[in-house]
């Protein structure tokens, strides 16, 4: 009996904690659940240290979840409920920034400096290649033949 | 007492460092070799009384004397011994120091393994390390003092978190720290060849092990955090593009391409200028890492301890260390001696390659990672940048990474021909194209992560066995012959293959688990039975209360079954810390070789139910397996001739025989 009641006090104690998703929240439909689980991953939990809803504890966390989820059975697109969430949260709330403005810096940043390393890349093997014809021209014929020289009498 | 003697050895220390870095320097301006020489000695002292320091540390947290500010904040008299010790650097001013005491062990390091060395470039390098060592003494001394005393002790302490007491992360962030540190040392061979300006195989041949040595601490370090948040976050997590992580991935970025550049500064005599600017950033970014893991800057859910005035301390310091680096590079850097040539299709080019590849994927990284500050700052905009942004972002190199590494590792120095290379690599196109196909095939996601990802693995890995093959050569030579080839292989070879697989494997199961992990999630009553997979289904066995140490905790108890019959137990359970008054999750895992089944009990319901995660996740092991044999694939090459050589390693009979 005993230890029925620590349980249960345990029990009682660990109800304050969620285990992010719950099985309450799940769709009944496999497909729509399945967007909001990928849409929850790209949601920054605004309470946390750099959590995504999809696997923070929060109850604010476990309210967007359900509201995501409202969202998705009234209709709306992936994009519509990031609008949506945007709209209401600020765009603080998107782990992907939006590919607009200044924010498009840091998503061309990647591409436009591996294209100026190649560039860069390229214009120095290409001196690299002026050196070596440089070394095939250097041995003039005169040298060519004091080198055989020298191999043959070795 | 022991306190005071600590701070004072501290102090001591940092006066030690002050010497290091300014005797050996007009030394080696003046040409007195006398001062130069002052160098190591003082290098010893200054190791001798950080140690002492640290253990002074050490001994008020094993001793948990409250009297100690810094001991009552984080630790806490019931805390296990071995928390109690890994205590010392699971806050700010513990980790400082051990990030001092860890750079004085190198100096003391380049001075006994540096014998060999010219004496001018091993007191130039010395006086830098002591440089950047004087810079963090001072960080210590007036903004994070360790020994700080109450004037009233508490009778017990204040820091229980429970989800810090763990094996992996407390044993995790002295592995980064050496990798950081290690790499002051390649950025202080490379000042000090600035300096002298002269740079040669013979200072690429030094520079290599210690950058290799980095790299092996860094990458297990890497390794055990991620696999501490698998295991201990309580859903599996293992990589999150966190800020901290980020922190210890740029360097790790770096210090792989500085490794690879290197290796064609030491054996090609070429891109030595480039090796010395990697040196300099690979470090830069070390102390970038440290910027934002102690600054606060950005926060995250590692950083547990943060001050923003501290952050602008280590901003100065990173400021004037790079900055001086930078400037002297732009100023000396051109005086270096000329590079020598080679062909545009060579092992050279590859390398280039690599370098671009992995120093672009490391720059995406750093923007990402500081793009919200910069966005609130310049743009006014207030935004998040997380995992989503880099998985597109940063993936794409890396994956260019690994379909140009085969080729590069096989292609001859100087001047390859694409005739070979095709003639070469032609099997191992060939499996791993068949690979690719037969995984899209079979798998039941229609997803091309998978199918790409595994393909990539086993072209690097039957690149590794081409490289192997042509080297030793089985079907021109006769058993006897090939055996010598075999056992002549130098063994930075066997390290550079070793290091190559391990990074396929990880490529693998990076790829299977995120391709194909599958989730369920339901309430379960003891006597339940579900299929959590094609293959696997899950028994809800039975649940009862346990004590731990210094927890109660709900402990449930599950089968796995697979085909009907049980083949694995498992036991999760839900841990409540009476002292520090939280709950922790601990997932019970049952690893596989192929998968792991990983099992979270959540809450306890009124009906008597409980909720219930089980994931299967396959070859989640792979991701930090590859990492240990990249580890290990460093370690043999660190044992190299070339460098036992180097380091004034002479075997006897070599010795007896010159005599």
């Amino acid at each position: 009996m005993t230890k029925l009641l620590i349980l249960t006090l345990i029990a009682i104690n660990f109800l304050s904690v969620a285990l992010a998703v719950e099985p309450g929240e799940i769709l009944e439909d496999a497909a729509l659940e399945n967007r909001a689980r990928k849409i929850s991953q790209q949601v920054k939990c605004l309470v946390c240290q750099n959590e995504t809803i999809d696997e923070s504890n929060a109850p604010l966390a476990k309210d967007l979840r359900i509201l995501i989820r409202e969202q998705l059975v009234k209709g709306m697109s992936d994009e519509e409920v990031f609008q949506f969430l945007t709209d209401r949260y600020g765009e603080f709330i998107l782990l992907k920034p939006t590919f607009t403005g200044g924010n498009m810096i840091v998503y061309l940043a990647g591409p436009i400096l591996f294209l100026f390393a190649l560039g860069g890349a390229f214009s120095y093997i290409k001196r690299q290649q002026k050196a070596i014809n440089l070394d095939h021209q250097s041995l003039s014929t005169s040298e060519q033949q004091q080198l055989d020289e020298l191999i043959q009498s070795d | 007492m022991i306190a005071e003697i600590g701070h004072f050895a501290l102090v001591l220390a940092a006066l030690c460092a002050i010497v290091q870095c300014t005797l050996p320097l007009i030394g080696a301006w003046l040409g007195w070799s006398s001062w130069m020489r002052i160098g190591p000695v003082a290098a010893t002292a200054q190791f001798v009384l950080t140690s002492l320091s640290f253990s002074a540390l050490t001994y008020a947290f094993i001793r948990s004397d409250f009297s100690l500010a810094l001991v009552m904040n984080n630790s806490h008299s019931a805390k296990p011994l071995i928390y109690k010790i890994t205590g010392v650097w699971g806050n700010h001013e513990g980790s400082m120091l051990l990030w001092v005491l860890i750079l004085s062990l190198f100096a003391l390091l380049i001075g006994y393994f540096g014998r060999e060395l010219p004496i001018r470039l091993k007191s130039l390098t010395l006086a830098v390390q002591a440089a950047i060592s004087s810079a963090f003494f001072a960080f210590i001394l007036f903004t994070s003092n360790p020994f700080e005393r109450l004037s009233t002790p508490p009778f017990e302490g204040r820091g229980l978190n429970p989800l810090l007491q763990d094996p992996g992360l407390a044993i995790h962030p002295p592995f980064l720290y050496i990798g950081y540190v290690g790499l002051s040392v390649s950025f202080s061979f490379a000042v000090a060849a600035l300096l002298q300006q002269r740079v040669d195989a013979a200072w690429a041949r030094s520079v290599r092990p210690w950058t290799l040595a980095s790299w092996i601490f860094l990458t297990i370090g890497i390794a055990l955090g991620s696999w501490w948040a698998y295991y201990e976050l309580g859903w599996g997590g293992w990589w999150f593009w966190d800020p901290v992580e980020n922190a210890s991935f740029m360097p790790w970025l770096f210090a792989t391409a500085l490794l690879h550049s290197a290796t064609v500064a030491e054996k090609r005599e070429a891109l030595k200028n480039w090796t010395i600017l990697l040196a300099i950033l690979a470090f830069s970014f070390s102390l970038i890492g440290t910027f934002l893991v102690r600054s606060g800057i950005i926060t995250s859910v590692h950083a547990f301890a943060n001050d923003p005035d501290r952050g602008l301390f280590i901003l100065i310091i990173l400021s004037v260390f790079t900055g001086g680096a930078l400037f002297l590079y732009a100023y000396r850097g051109n005086s270096i001696s000329p590079e020598s040539a080679f062909s545009p299709l060579s092992r050279e080019t590859a390398l280039i390659a690599n370098n671009i590849l992995l120093i672009i994927a490391a720059l995406v990284v750093f923007l990402g990672t500081f793009w919200p500050l910069a966005a609130e700052l310049i743009l006014k905009r207030s935004l998040s940048v997380g995992p989503p942004f880099f998985e597109i972002a940063v993936t794409p190199f890396l994956v260019a990474l690994a379909v140009i590494l085969p080729i590069g590792s096989t292609l001859p120095w100087k001047r390859g021909s694409a005739k070979n290379v095709l003639i070469r690599m032609r099997l191992a196109m060939l499996v791993s194209i068949i690979g690719g196909i037969a995984v899209l095939y079979h798998q039941s996601v229609s997803s091309l992560l998978a199918p790409i990802g595994l393909a990539l693995s086993v072209w690097i890995i039957a690149g590794v066995f081409t490289d192997f093959w042509y080297r030793i050569a089985p079907h021109k030579f006769e058993l006897k012959t090939v055996w010598y080839r075999c056992a002549g292989l130098p063994r930075s070879e066997w390290g550079k293959s070793f290091a190559h697989t391990g990074f396929a494997v990880t490529i693998a199961g990076i790829s299977a688990i995120t391709a194909w992990e599958t989730e369920v999630i339901r309430k379960a009553t003891p006597g339940d039975l579900y299929p959590i997979s094609s293959t696997y289904s899950l028994r809800f066995d039975q649940v009862g209360n346990t004590q731990g140490p210094n927890y109660e905790a709900i402990r449930a108890e599950f089968s796995i079954l697979q085909n009907g019959l049980t083949v694995q137990k498992v036991f999760p359970e839900r841990r409540f810390y009476p002292v520090s008054g939280t709950n922790t999750t601990e997932a019970a895992i049952a690893m596989g070789l192929f998968r792991d089944i990983y099992v979270v009990i959540g809450d306890g319901n009124a009906d008597g139910s409980f909720t219930v995660k089980a994931y299967v996740k396959p070859l989640a092991n792979w991701i930090w397996f590859g990492a240990l044999i990249m580890f290990i694939g460093g370690a043999i090459s660190l044992t190299d001739r070339r460098y036992r050589l180097a380091s004034g390693y002479r075997p006897k009979r070599f010795i007896q025989s010159s005599v």
